[in-house]
């Protein structure tokens, strides 16, 4: 990375009186120590999990069915594969519109900016349970769908709605307008600039953004469990109920019998996140980059 | 803000298809807009909906003040719960702000880039693992560690303390450290020029300098913390009373609504809802200091 990010002078603490050396190696003792105790609780929540996790990922963990017997944690990976589908293909659209009227479209003196502005910021500070409830409220017991994939995905969508407008704003703002000039001086009309050329070079900023969304989706638990239920096997239908990955560890620590297989799926959880996470550290990179 | 400065050429009067097809995709845009408003309207309307009759029902006082939970004898008290909720934010706090402070004052101030390059995106992982990991962690790491030094049953106030602790981290170093980076350079520098250490004017000039927005920050962090459910269902013990002590087992307004939700009937799961809302509500007033904080931040 080639920011700014000048190497800190430290001041050579030798050629200092000694009340001053104290205070300069407590100082900056305290801010190594803040760094190092917050990289060794990192490590030992990876490791602690992982040779804990690991041993345990056995073939049979990935067969189809869930049994008593064998608590498979496969089912609940297509699950998530399919609410994450499912959210994204709701909210990405939403999301995305909304950035671009905000971004190429809304005036400065448009009345909606910051009401949008406003209710995404409280959206996003809305903690998932209470997404749950509304869920359950609505999808669950008002439109009488049960506990569904629909349900649950519908809830999701709400949630990173404000995560993906706001990661598009920013990968719009940063095209530069000399491109919509361009393309206006060739004589391409408003919509074409904006699908043409604006949003495919803003593409790996809104990747960056909608890879955030897929973590906040796989890890999601609190919103899910009272809108898309605990079933553990894959359901025929939206409107059926199943369980992520997330729910399933939640689940088998719940029953308390398979603390095992609760490990090995904590490992499968936490070796998706990281993935997601480099791929979107390097998305938004290479938009940075330019 | 910057603004769309560009604009395009005036459709011309004549209504041909593309004309048509710009104006349409307009309000298609903006009716995605307005997405996120209908979202926060319908989550408001449902549950002060579903919340208000029945705080009316069991009476507002005795819901809020009630000391006792108990469904079955049809006590609706949460006091316990909003006491319990704000004990282990508060312990958060006192656990995660002083060292994700610290670290976000490394890593804007005394970190070499070669670090940074790998400390970044370990925060970043961090604010990415799951919660149900998190309360795994906690349940088979802290929770034994403090029965077994400290005593007690071990699931307490005090293990969902650190862990919630633990999960504000990056939310507190991010805001914090784009705080310190937004510090003015000359206020640094007089500070040198005046024969001040590096470390002395770091923690003098620009960490008070940045206080807006490690208020901001922090104020988040409470957001989070208060806000988070399955890691402390795990770790937090979760009877419904008062603890006495910071060993003692406790339970949280989110914690009580995951717990009971799934058999609740009745006026029980509209208690429940009724909790949630309460939950909203102090979520409403946390967010609303945090936009005030990072106005006065600029950030």
């Amino acid at each position: 990375m080639k920011e700014k990010q000048k190497t800190p002078q430290a001041t050579a603490s030798y050629c200092l009186p000694a009340r001053q050396r104290t205070e300069v190696i407590l100082l900056r003792g305290a801010a190594y120590l803040g760094a190092a105790l917050t990289c060794i609780v990192l490590a030992s929540i990876l490791i602690y999990i992982l040779i804990k996790g690991v041993p345990h990922i056995r073939p049979s963990l990935f067969s189809p069915h869930y049994t008593s017997e064998n608590v498979s944690l496969f089912p609940a990976l297509v699950n998530t594969l399919t609410m994450t589908g499912l959210t994204l293909l709701i909210a990405v659209p939403l999301g995305v519109g909304a950035a671009i009227y905000l971004v190429e479209y809304a005036s400065r003196s448009n009345k909606l900016i910051p009401v949008i502005r406003l209710t995404t910021e409280t959206l996003s500070g809305i903690p998932s349970i209470v997404f749950g409830l509304f869920g359950f409220l609505l999808f669950v017991t008002a439109c009488k769908w049960g506990y569904s994939m629909l349900a649950g995905s519908l809830t999701l969508a709400m949630m990173i709605l404000p995560l993906i407008i706001r990661s598009t704003e920013e990968a719009l703002r940063a095209v530069p307008d000399t491109y919509r000039e361009g393309s206006f001086g060739l004589g391409a009309g408003k919509l074409r600039t904006v699908f043409r050329v604006v949003l495919p070079s803003a593409v790996p900023g809104i990747l960056a953004g909608v890879i955030l969304a897929i973590g906040r989706i796989v890890g999601e638990t609190a919103a899910l469990i009272y809108t898309a239920g605990s079933v553990a096997q894959i359901p025929k239908n939206l409107l059926g109920s199943g369980r992520t990955l997330a729910i399933h560890m939640y689940a088998l620590w719940t029953e308390g019998l398979n603390t095992d297989e609760a490990y090995a799926t904590a490992v499968v959880l936490l070796v998706i996140v990281t993935l997601l996470n480099l791929l979107s550290t390097t998305l938004a990179k290479r938009l940075r980059r330019g | 803000m910057k603004e769309a400065s560009v604009r395009a050429p005036r459709p011309h009067p004549p209504l041909t298809a593309a004309a048509v097809r710009e104006r349409v995709m307009h309000i298609v845009f903006a009716v995605t807009a307005c997405a996120s408003i209908l979202a926060v309207v319908l989550i408001c309307l449902f549950l002060f909906a579903s919340g208000i009759p029945t705080m009316r029902q069991i009476g507002l006082f005795r819901f809020l003040f009630g000391r006792v939970w108990n469904p079955s004898g049809e006590q609706f008290g949460i006091f316990p719960m909003i006491i319990g909720s704000l004990y282990v934010t508060a312990g958060a706090l006192l656990i995660g702000v002083p060292v994700g402070l610290l670290c976000a004052v490394f890593m804007a101030r005394f970190c070499p880039a070669g670090i940074y390059r790998f400390l970044k995106p370990c925060v970043d992982l961090l604010a990415g693992i799951p919660s149900v990991v998190y309360g795994f962690f906690g349940l088979m790491v802290i929770v034994p560690i403090i029965r077994n030094t400290l005593g007690g049953p071990g699931s307490s106030c005090l293990s969902a303390s650190v862990v919630l602790g633990i999960m504000i981290l990056p939310t507190v170093i991010g805001l914090s450290e784009t705080a310190l980076r937004a510090v003015p350079e000359q206020y640094y520098e007089g500070s040198l020029a005046l024969g001040a250490t590096h470390e002395r004017s770091v923690f003098r000039v620009v960490l008070p300098a940045a206080k807006s927005g490690v208020f901001a920050g922090i104020i988040l962090g409470v957001g989070r913390a208060i806000g988070e459910t399955m890691a402390v269902v795990m770790v937090a013990g979760n009877s419904a009373v008062i603890p006495n002590s910071i060993l003692g087992s406790v339970r949280t307004m989110t914690a009580n609504i995951v717990v009971e939700m799934g058999y609740a009937e009745g006026l029980h799961r509209e208690a429940l809802i009724a909790t949630g809302v309460v939950l909203f509500v102090f979520i409403l007033l946390i967010n609303i200091c945090f936009s005030l904080m990072k106005r006065r931040a600029k950030i």
